[in-house]
């Protein structure tokens, strides 16, 4: 996988729920371009539109809170977002993204260091961000039978080998 | 060496161990994996791992739920496949359209969960089914096809909060206003990542319809699961299975990682305030807020104790002029039990509209959302912005009593006052 991304930050607060990310009028199909169309439509309804693929997503604590709707992940994924950074992650957003092959990393107080539209480089083999400034943070390295999934591209590629291989 | 907790003892059965401890990542077996249309989201990912069939189709259940009936040609299509799937697959029990439930209340009341089961659920409220001593843990649409693929399904040992609560409620005030003081005091991520276990005398003595609220909403606190243990209250509830009954509980000596302790004597109803489950205000704080919409319904509240409470309340009374007071029963099951109560009638008569079992209002989907601004009282379990239909509207969660109490006067109301 790729373990280097540059990208411009979109910021978000607080308990950001999979309600504010993708509204559950949304979810009467299984077309991710909806999803991706309307991603925090009741923040900003522009938004979606404002995305270019590479931008990161910056927040604080307990983002993806609520429903278990993998098309929060599916939605932000698609639009080409390449990592999300937040305090915490609710566990089942979690994992959701990393089982999608989606980077999401806990940095605590990186939500205080930057603002929208800040370039960050993530550096995900040194476990780092380089902030605008070209000063670094650490993230929390990620467990090792998580880092497993995520580098095989998700769970699917990664059940797909194990099931040819006959490992299971 | 110390004991374990519920949830420890779950895990290591399911996961063929000796013991496990908090933090221990484990391969672990699922005894059942439930669904709703979330299986036609995985769908995809299932037919790409490169299995056709599904593991043990006699430890799957699905129902339809979030959207019964089928508000679009795009979701009628979206129930042929998955009834076409459970047909392929030799998946028994398939509750389709009419034989439906919202599908958390569907496994607890079809006793299709039992204590020391590792349950898997294809949405964030299977948390509610641990009330009978079960783990059980949400997943999305990813996961829910590894478990189909598979059985199996990776998790790590969480650590167990313990929720102490004793004393006696105020009149009218119910395991809502308990579950709603609690997630008001840890906060919506409180319980992140962890196991919820519920004790103490008030815990004991509440009967499974309110255990289940209680565990229901655990999810608001971020928690894996809630678990309450199973005892002579379980036992009686799922006696009509036939099946064997094992009950289960925490060693005294078990480890938990912090206890709250509540002490409710007296409380009166809670209410959480826009737009965050854990904005708590005492109902006295807020009674007199105009409401336009009044909702009783999803798995949270809305069993035939919750109808039984707002016929109560209803019964010879009209909902108040420019409000709507809806009711969406759990599930058919609670539906034809409160058209043979005559509840229904009541319901009808005071104004109030009664719906087929669906949890499409609780998410925003469809059968009653809300406009722009407007402000409803509902017996569920979010109301983060938009959750229930636009972004601006105003949701209020309250018990079955606030609701009902509200709906008929038209604001917010402190039930003991009706």
């Amino acid at each position: 996988m790729e373990t280097r991304f540059k990208g411009r930050v979109w910021t978000f607060g607080d308990d950001i729920s999979t309600d504010h990310i993708i509204a559950g009028k949304y979810l009467g199909t299984t077309d991710p371009k909806v999803f991706a169309e309307h991603a925090f439509e009741s923040v900003d309804a522009t938004w979606a539109k404002k995305v270019r693929p590479g931008d990161l997503i910056v927040a604080g604590d307990n983002f993806g809170c609520g429903s278990s709707r993998e098309q929060a992940p599916i939605a932000l994924k698609t639009l080409g977002i390449s990592a999300i950074f937040a305090n915490s992650f609710a566990r089942i957003f979690f994992r959701n993204a990393i089982n999608l092959g989606f980077p999401v990393l806990e940095c605590v107080g990186l939500k205080t260091k930057v603002k929208d539209a800040d370039v960050v480089e993530l550096d995900m083999a040194r476990g780092e961000v380089r902030l605008q400034d070209g000063s670094m943070m650490p993230f929390r390295p990620l467990p090792p039978n998580v880092l497993e999934i995520l580098e095989a591209g998700g769970l699917v590629p990664k059940l797909r080998k194990e099931l040819a291989s006959g490992a299971k | 060496m110390a004991g374990q907790t519920i949830s420890e003892k779950i895990l290591a059965r399911a996961s063929a161990k000796e013991r496990v401890a908090p933090g221990d990542i484990l391969d672990a077996s699922v005894d059942l994996l439930y669904m709703h249309e979330m299986l036609a989201m995985a769908l995809l990912p299932f037919n790409e791992i490169g299995t056709t069939k599904v593991w043990d189709p006699e430890k799957v259940v699905v129902t339809l739920d979030h959207w019964v009936p089928p508000p679009t040609p795009e979701i009628a299509k979206m129930h042929q496949t998955i009834r076409e799937f459970c047909r392929k697959q030799g998946i028994r029990r398939f509750h389709d359209v009419g034989d439906h439930g919202i599908v958390h209340q569907l496994i607890a009341e079809r006793g299709y969960a039992h204590p020391g089961e590792l349950v898997i659920g294809s949405d964030s409220h299977t948390n509610m089914v641990g009330a009978v001593g079960a783990f059980a843990a949400g997943i999305g649409a990813t996961d829910t096809a590894a478990v189909m693929a598979t059985g199996r399904l990776w998790l790590r040992v969480p650590e167990t909060i313990r929720v102490d609560i004793r004393g006696t409620l105020s009149e009218r005030t119910s395991a809502k206003d308990v579950i709603l003081k609690v997630i008001g005091t840890t906060g919506d991520d409180g319980a992140r990542y962890a196991a919820v276990e519920f004790t103490g005398p008030t815990v004991e003595a509440f009967p499974m319809n309110e255990r289940f609220v209680l565990c229901n909403m655990t999810t608001e606190m971020g928690a894996k699961v809630g678990l309450i243990a199973a005892d002579e209250t379980t036992k009686a509830y799922l006696a009509h299975t036939g099946d064997p009954f094992r009950p289960i509980a925490s060693d005294e000596d078990a480890t938990f990682v912090k206890t709250f302790s509540f002490d409710v004597h007296g409380m009166g109803p809670q209410v959480a305030c826009p737009s965050n489950p854990a904005n708590l205000k005492p109902v006295e704080d807020v009674e007199g807020t105009k409401i336009d919409v009044a909702f009783l319904g999803s798995c949270t509240n809305a069993r035939i104790e919750d109808l039984r409470i707002a016929a109560e309340l209803l019964r010879g009374e009209k909902v108040a002029p420019g409000v709507r007071f809806q009711i969406t029963p759990a599930s058919q099951i609670i539906y034809r039990q409160a058209v043979k109560e005559g509840l229904v009638e009541i319901f009808l008569d005071a104004g109030a509209t009664f719906t087929s079992s669906t949890c499409g209002p609780c998410f925003g989907g469809h059968l009653g959302t809300l406009a722009g601004d407007e402000v409803c009282i509902s017996s569920t379990n979010r109301n983060y912005p938009g959750r229930m239909g636009s972004p601006t509207a105003q949701v209020y969660l309250a018990s079955p009593w606030t609701v009902t109490a509200s709906a008929l006067h038209g604001e917010i109301t402190d039930p003991r006052k009706v």
